[in-house]
C-alpha cells in the first residue's frame, strides 16, 4: 500500500472517481448502474466523464427504480460481472431495501457458500447541504446489522480510493458510504492503483490523553477539534474504524488502553447508533481496566434532519461539540 | 388569489368548460406562480434560501387546471417540483416563501423546505422528496375516503420518472382493485432528471399503463389549463360516483434545469426554445385576448403579491435551536 506522503493532491470525489476508471481499466466486468450516472456525469458529479470514455454498456443509466438497480447488481454479480451501483442519495437505499437486506445479504449463506455476490453499491449519505429530512440520512448502522453486508466510510481522499478499490475486488456485498460534505475536501492520492484492506482501521492522529473514535465526516471535524485542543496541551488521538463491518477493533482498544479515556463521534442517530457498537466493544474488552471515565458518544441528535440551516446545524456533532466534549472528559468532569 | 386560503375554483358541476372569469382567475394564478419561482431562484441565488430548488416553470398550467377541478375537501400529494401545485391548491404564498427560507412562520416552520411543504389545514398533504413517494399514500387516503363514506376524492402528483418506481405499479394496483378515490396525476415534463421519457419506458404513453391495472388512463395537453381541468373533473366524478382511480398524464415541459447544479447535458437549446414557444401563459393569455399592455398589468400585480411575501418572510424570525427535538413524536 503506497503511502499518502509527497503525492500530489486531488479531490474526495475525484479520489471515487479515479478508483472507478481504474477498476473499470484493469477489469472488464467492471461496470456502474445508476439514476443520471451518464451524460449527467452523477447528482454529485462521481462519474463525470466516464460515460464518454466507457461507452453505454459500462455506465449504465437507469430508470427511477432502486430496487431493480440494486437486484441488476445482485444478479450481475451472482453471474460473473463485478458491478458498482449508484443510489444517488443514501436515503433511497430504502427502496432497496429488500433486494440488499434479504437477497445480496443473503445469498451466499443460504447456498451453502457455493456462491458470491461480489457487488459496491455506493451511495452518498450525511447532512449538511439544506436537503432536509428526506435527503440527509445517515443509515450506515443499519446495514452493519445485516450479516452478510459489509460497510465502508472513507473519510479522506486517499482513504476513499484504496478502500473503493479494495471494495470493488471483494468477493462479498459492499455498502460504500460517501459523504456529501466530503466529496470537496483534498488529499494526497498516489496516482496508481493500490488497496486498503476492509477491516483494518486507521490511527489519524497520535495523542496520549483521549482516544477519539469517529467515522466519514467526523474524522475530519475531530482533526480539527484535536488541532484546537493541542494549544491547550490536550492531544487527542484519532481512530477512524473506516471499514464498520467488519471490524478490527484491536487498535481501537489498544488506544483506549493507552489514553484511558473514549470518546465516539458520528453522525448517525444516537440511538441504537453505530457508537453503541463501539463503546460496547471497548467496555466488554480488557482495556475496561484501563478506563477512567466513561465512555462518551456524540452524535446526531434523535431526529430527522431540519431544513432550517442553523437547526441543521445543531442537528450533528460539529467541532465545536467535538471541543467541548473532549475537553470535559479529559478533564474529569464525568 | 394565491394569498386567500382555499381559494380555489370550485369545480362547476358536470360542466368541463370554463367561464371566462375563472380562465382569467386561472391565468393569474399561473402568472403567481411564475413569479413565485423566479422570485425563489432569485433568493436561492442570493443565499437567503438554501439546499436544493426543483422548479416548474412551464408547467404552471397542469397545476393550475388540476387545482381548479377539485373542491377543498378533497386531498393534494404533492412532489419535489410542487410550488405550483402548493399555490394552486391555494397556499399563501407569503407562508411558503417562509419555509422556503427557513422561517418559523413558514408552513412547516422551517422544518420541511420547500421540497417537503405541505398545507395540512387545507388538505394538502404535502410535497415529498421521494420520488413516487406520495402513490402509496394516496391508496391509504383513498382508503380513509371509502371507509368515511364522504365525497371526496385524492390527487397525487408525480412525475414522468416516478412511473417507473415500484411504488406506482403497486399503487395503481391497489386502488384500482379496491376502486378507491385517487386521481394519479403524472404530470411528463419529458425527463426524470437526465433520463428522458424514450429511453425509460418501451410504451410510448404513460397512460397506456393504466389498461394493465384495468384503469382509464388518458393523455392530455399539460399545457392546456382546460384540458386537464376537463379531465381532472371527468376522474373526479367517476371516482366520486365509485368508479374508482384515473391515470392522467398531463405533457408538459419544465424550463430550467431539473436543480441548480443542473448542466442540461442531456438536452438541446433548441428542444427548450421550441417548448418555451407553446408556454401556457402565453398561450392562454392569447386565447382570452389579452392586450400586451393588460397582460404586463397582471403580471406586475402578481409580482407585487410576491414581493410582499418576500417582505413578511424577510422579516420573520428563524426557528429557536432550543425548539429542536420537537415534532418528532405526537
Ligand atoms: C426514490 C428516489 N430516487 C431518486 C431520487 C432523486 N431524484 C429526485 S427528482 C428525480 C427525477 C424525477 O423525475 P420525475 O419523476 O419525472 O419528476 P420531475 O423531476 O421531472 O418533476 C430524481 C431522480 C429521489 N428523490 N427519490
Amino acid at each position: 500500500m503506497p503511502s499518502a506522503n509527497g503525492t500530489r493532491e486531488i479531490t474526495y470525489v475525484e479520489a471515487v472517481r479515479e478508483a472507478l476508471t481504474q477498476a473499470m481499466q484493469a477489469d472488464e466486468r467492471v461496470f456502474l448502474i445508476g439514476e443520471d450516472i451518464g451524460v449527467y456525469g452523477g447528482a454529485f458529479g462521481v462519474s463525470a466523464g466516464m460515460h464518454a470514455q466507457f461507452g453505454d454498456q459500462r455506465v449504465i443509466d437507469t430508470p427511477i427504480s432502486e430496487a431493480a438497480i440494486v437486484g441488476a447488481c445482485v444478479g450481475s454479480a451472482l453471474t460473473g460481472m463485478r458491478p458498482v451501483g449508484e443510489i444517488q442519495f443514501m436515503d433511497f437505499i430504502t427502496l432497496g431495501m429488500e433486494q440488499l437486506v434479504l437477497q445480496a445479504a443473503k445469498v451466499r449463506f443460504m447456498f451453502g457458500g457455493k456462491a458470491s455476490v461480489p457487488m459496491v453499491l455506493r451511495t452518498p449519505g450525511g447532512s449538511g447541504t439544506g436537503a432536509a429530512a428526506q435527503h440527509s440520512e445517515s443509515l450506515e448502522t443499519w446495514f452493519t446489522h445485516v450479516p452478510g453486508l459489509k460497510v465502508v466510510m472513507p473519510s479522506s481522499p486517499y482513504d476513499a480510493k484504496g478502500l473503493l478499490l479494495a471494495a470493488i475486488a471483494d468477493e462479498n456485498p459492499v455498502i460504500f458510504v460517501e459523504h456529501k460534505l466530503l466529496y470537496k475536501i483534498s488529499g494526497p492520492v498516489p496516482e496508481e492503483p493500490y488497496t486498503i484492506p476492509l477491516g483494518q482501521p486507521n490511527i489519524v492522529r497520535s495523542g496520549q490523553h483521549l482516544t477519539v473514535v469517529a467515522t466519514s465526516i467526523m474524522v475530519q471535524r475531530a482533526k480539527q477539534a484535536a488541532e484546537e485542543l493541542a494549544k491547550e496541551g490536550i492531544e487527542l488521538e484519532i481512530v477512524d474504524p473506516r471499514t464498520l463491518n467488519p471490524l478490527d477493533d484491536t487498535l481501537m482498544i489498544q488506544s483506549v488502553m493507552k489514553t484511558g479515556k473514549a470518546l465516539i463521534v458520528h453522525e448517525s442517530v444516537k440511538t441504537s447508533g453505530y457508537g453503541a457498537e463501539l463503546a460496547a466493544r471497548i467496555v466488554e474488552s480488557e482495556a475496561f481496566d484501563y478506563l477512567d471515565a466513561p465512555v462518551r458518544r456524540l452524535a446526531g441528535l434523535d431526529i430527522p434532519i431540519p431544513y432550517n440551516r442553523n437547526l441543521e446545524y445543531h442537528a450533528v456533532p460539529q467541532v465545536e461539540n467535538i471541543v467541548a466534549e473532549a475537553r470535559k472528559l479529559v478533564r474529569g468532569e464525568y | 388569489m394565491a394569498k386567500t386560503k382555499n381559494s380555489k375554483t370550485s369545480p362547476v358541476a358536470a360542466a368541463s368548460t370554463l367561464s371566462d372569469a375563472q380562465l382569467h382567475e386561472m391565468l393569474y394564478t399561473m402568472m403567481v406562480i411564475r413569479r413565485f419561482e423566479e422570485k425563489a431562484l432569485e433568493l436561492y441565488s442570493l443565499g437567503k434560501v438554501h439546499g436544493t430548488m426543483h422548479l416548474s416553470i412551464g408547467q404552471e398550467a397542469t397545476a393550475v387546471g388540476a387545482s381548479a377541478a377539485l373542491t377543498q375537501q378533497d386531498y393534494l400529494l404533492n412532489t419535489h417540483r410542487g410550488h405550483g401545485h402548493c399555490l394552486a391548491w391555494g397556499s399563501q404564498a407569503d407562508l411558503m416563501m417562509a419555509e422556503f427560507m427557513g422561517k418559523e412562520t413558514g408552513y412547516c416552520r422551517g422544518r420541511g423546505g420547500s421540497m417537503h411543504i405541505a398545507n395540512v389545514d387545507a388538505n394538502n398533504l404535502g410535497a415529498n422528496g421521494i420520488v413516487a413517494g406520495g402513490l402509496p399514500i394516496s391508496v391509504g387516503v383513498g382508503l380513509s375516503i371509502k371507509s368515511r363514506n364522504t365525497e371526496q376524492v385524492v390527487m397525487v402528483v408525480f412525475g414522468d420518472g416516478a412511473s417507473n418506481e415500484g411504488a406506482f405499479h403497486e399503487s395503481l394496483n391497489m386502488a384500482s382493485i379496491w376502486n378507491l378515490p385517487v386521481i394519479f396525476l403524472c404530470e411528463n415534463n419529458q425527463y426524470a432528471m437526465s433520463m428522458p421519457v424514450e429511453k425509460s419506458m418501451r410504451v410510448e404513453r404513460i397512460s397506456e399503463r393504466a389498461a394493465a391495472y384495468g384503469m382509464y388512463g388518458v393523455t392530455v395537453d399539460g399545457n392546456d389549463p382546460q384540458a386537464v381541468f376537463a379531465a381532472v373533473l371527468r376522474a373526479r366524478q367517476q371516482a366520486v360516483a365509485g368508479h374508482g382511480p384515473t391515470l392522467i398524464e398531463c405533457n408538459t415541459y419544465r424550463y430550467m434545469g431539473h436543480s441548480k447544479s443542473d448542466r442540461q447535458a442531456y438536452r438541446t437549446r433548441e428542444e427548450v426554445k421550441a417548448w418555451m414557444d407553446k408556454d401556457p401563459i402565453e398561450r392562454l393569455a392569447g386565447n382570452l385576448g389579452l392586450k400586451e399592455s393588460a397582460k404586463e398589468a397582471l403580471f406586475k400585480k402578481a409580482e407585487a403579491e410576491i414581493a410582499e411575501a418576500v417582505s413578511f418572510a424577510e422579516a420573520s424570525p428563524e426557528p429557536d435551536p432550543a425548539d429542536i427535538m420537537e415534532g418528532v413524536y405526537a
